[in-house]
């Protein structure tokens, strides 16, 4: 499957985009509206950009009755990335969305912000909310967590149904004539060609921490079909494009395309049959 | 309202003029669209495009103001003849050009839409304001321009009594015109990654409302002017 990463497609204002996915994922949603950072919100820096959006959106009660309604219109299977500050604000989330039909999958957007009990606070969002709905659960994880296997195997025994690997990474660029950040709030998401080396080593290592068993989105940086195959090979089952999306529309149709094409030039009838190939015994 | 596409197109020419620099593109199939409308340019080397105001539109050609302000813009400008570049667009909403009373208010590379507003409108009164004499020469593509240089403020060449303003330019001079005429139709910009709603880069609170500038904007009119948001109290979240 081809998706796109939370935050990088509006399917609203580019429904043809949106229907071009396997599956659209939307932008996260948490208990309350937040209007989001102060500007500017957006820097290019070497080998990507900054992002400072602070989680822009209209709380879950509009989400749910002005724009729910309209992405169901689309028929396309929906995602959607949930948000909070805490378990219980991450399973009321879920619990709202989770109840509607058109929706297939929750996506938990956890950010982690106390690294030292990282594993044990996933695990602790992700179970509040398995208990809160029966629909699938991925857990996106950020690269920054130390130990980001043993987070993924705890997710996983707390009822994560897969992973979505990998949030941004933490980047700040600076105004070259006054060196002020660039920034509104400083220091932002880093995405782009950047994160792809640093997300197909985690999606390696996660894969490898849950025994391929799990289903993963692999994600970060993926421009092209080739990009998208390192990361099935590394043990993503499905791919999601981030900032590709920002300037190349037909990114979904033209990646999904190289991917078929890649996967055959290297002796994979399909590309789902070359998940995990970079676990295999070296040929030498 | 035009319908926005993605092309890549031959540059027909890149022109200096001034300080800046007319980028020429061929049009294809691509529409227009209003002044005060945008597209985004793909830059070599660069994950992000960049908006541009449509500047003119002769025949077959889509033409765009760029100031070599950045590494990206100068990439831009030492696009030459016959090169292709990806373009998409038109995008966002434009000036309303159906007033009455039009004057149009320019400062430095906010002059940009102003030439095929110009044209559009029947060439009405402008006046545009800049840094440097080399800066200025942009003016001639405005007739009925009258232009000052810094320290004179462009404010000061506003006549008094009604009029219908639309105004481009630095935040300053924007919120300066607003102090002037209320009613003005200001053209706002903030960094955007995508120009079509994805990324929420480009978010101002207007009225209340936060407002993506690319799709609601870059035109807003009047009151009370754009402010931008205050909500940080929280650790930094991605995406």
């Amino acid at each position: 499957m081809i998706l796109n990463a939370s935050g990088c497609l509006d399917a609203l204002t580019a429904p043809k985009v949106a229907r071009s996915l396997d599956a659209y994922v939307a932008k996260t949603v948490t208990p309350e509206p937040r209007l989001g950072n102060s500007q500017p919100r957006l820097a290019e820096t070497d080998f990507g950009m900054l992002n400072s959006i602070g989680l822009q959106n209209p709380g879950i009660e509009r989400f749910r009755s002005e724009v729910l309604p309209r992405l169901e219109e689309l028929e396309i299977p929906l995602w959607i990335s949930v948000g909070g500050s805490d378990a219980a604000e991450y399973a009321r989330v879920c619990e709202r969305v989770g109840e509607r039909e058109s929706v297939s999958a929750l996506e938990l957007n956890l950010s982690c912000p106390n690294v030292d009990s990282a594993a044990a606070a996933a695990a602790e969002i992700v179970s509040a909310c398995r208990a809160a709905t029966g629909k699938p659960l991925y857990a996106k994880l950020s690269p920054l967590l130390p130990d980001i296997a043993e987070v993924a195997v705890s997710v996983i025994e707390a009822g994560a149904n897969g992973l979505s690997l990998v949030n941004s990474l933490r980047g700040l660029a600076l105004d070259n004539w006054t060196l002020e950040p660039r920034l509104g709030r400083a220091v932002g998401g880093y995405s782009g060609a950047a994160l792809r080396p640093v997300a197909l080593a985690v999606v390696f290592l996660c894969y490898e921490a849950t025994k391929g068993k799990v289903p993963i989105v692999g994600m970060g940086g993926v421009q092209n079909g080739k990009q998208a195959l390192d990361l099935i090979a590394a043990g993503a089952s499905d791919v999601a494009l981030g900032s590709i999306l920002f300037s190349d529309l037909e990114a979904p149709e033209r990646v999904r395309a190289e991917l078929h094409e890649e996967a055959r030039a290297r002796g994979f009838e399909r590309p789902e049959m070359a998940r995990g190939a970079a676990h295999r015994p070296r040929s030498d | 309202m035009a319908s926005p596409r993605r092309e890549r197109r031959r540059i027909t020419c890149s022109e200096r003029i001034g300080f800046y620099t007319l980028l020429r593109v061929e049009r294809g199939g691509l529409e227009a669209g209003h002044p005060g409308q945008f597209f985004m340019l793909d830059v070599p080397g660069h994950i992000m495009p960049r908006p541009f105001s449509i500047c003119l539109a002769p025949k077959g050609e889509l033409n765009f103001l760029i100031d070599p302000v950045g590494p990206a813009t100068r990439v831009l400008c030492e696009f030459e003849r016959g090169q292709e570049i990806g373009i998409f667009g038109p995008l966002g909403n434009g000036f309303r050009t159906d007033v009455k009373r039009p004057l149009l208010v320019g400062g430095g590379i906010g002059v940009a839409p102003f030439p095929y507003a110009s044209q559009l409108m029947g060439n009405p009164p402008a006046v545009l304001g800049f840094r440097t004499r080399h800066q200025s020469e942009v003016a001639k593509l405005v007739p009925r321009a009258e232009i000052c240089i810094e320290p004179q403020l462009v404010t000061e060449l506003i006549p008094q009594g009604p009029l219908d303003v639309l105004a481009c330019g630095p935040e300053p001079m924007l919120h300066a015109v607003y102090a002037l005429a209320p009613d003005a139709q200001l053209a706002w910009e903030a960094p955007m990654a995508c120009g079509f709603g994805a990324c929420y880069g480009c978010v101002v609170e207007f009225e209340g409302k936060s407002r993506r500038l690319c799709v609601e904007g870059p035109v807003l009119n009047g009151r009370p002017p754009v402010v931008p948001i205050i909500d940080d109290e929280e650790e930094e979240v991605e995406a």
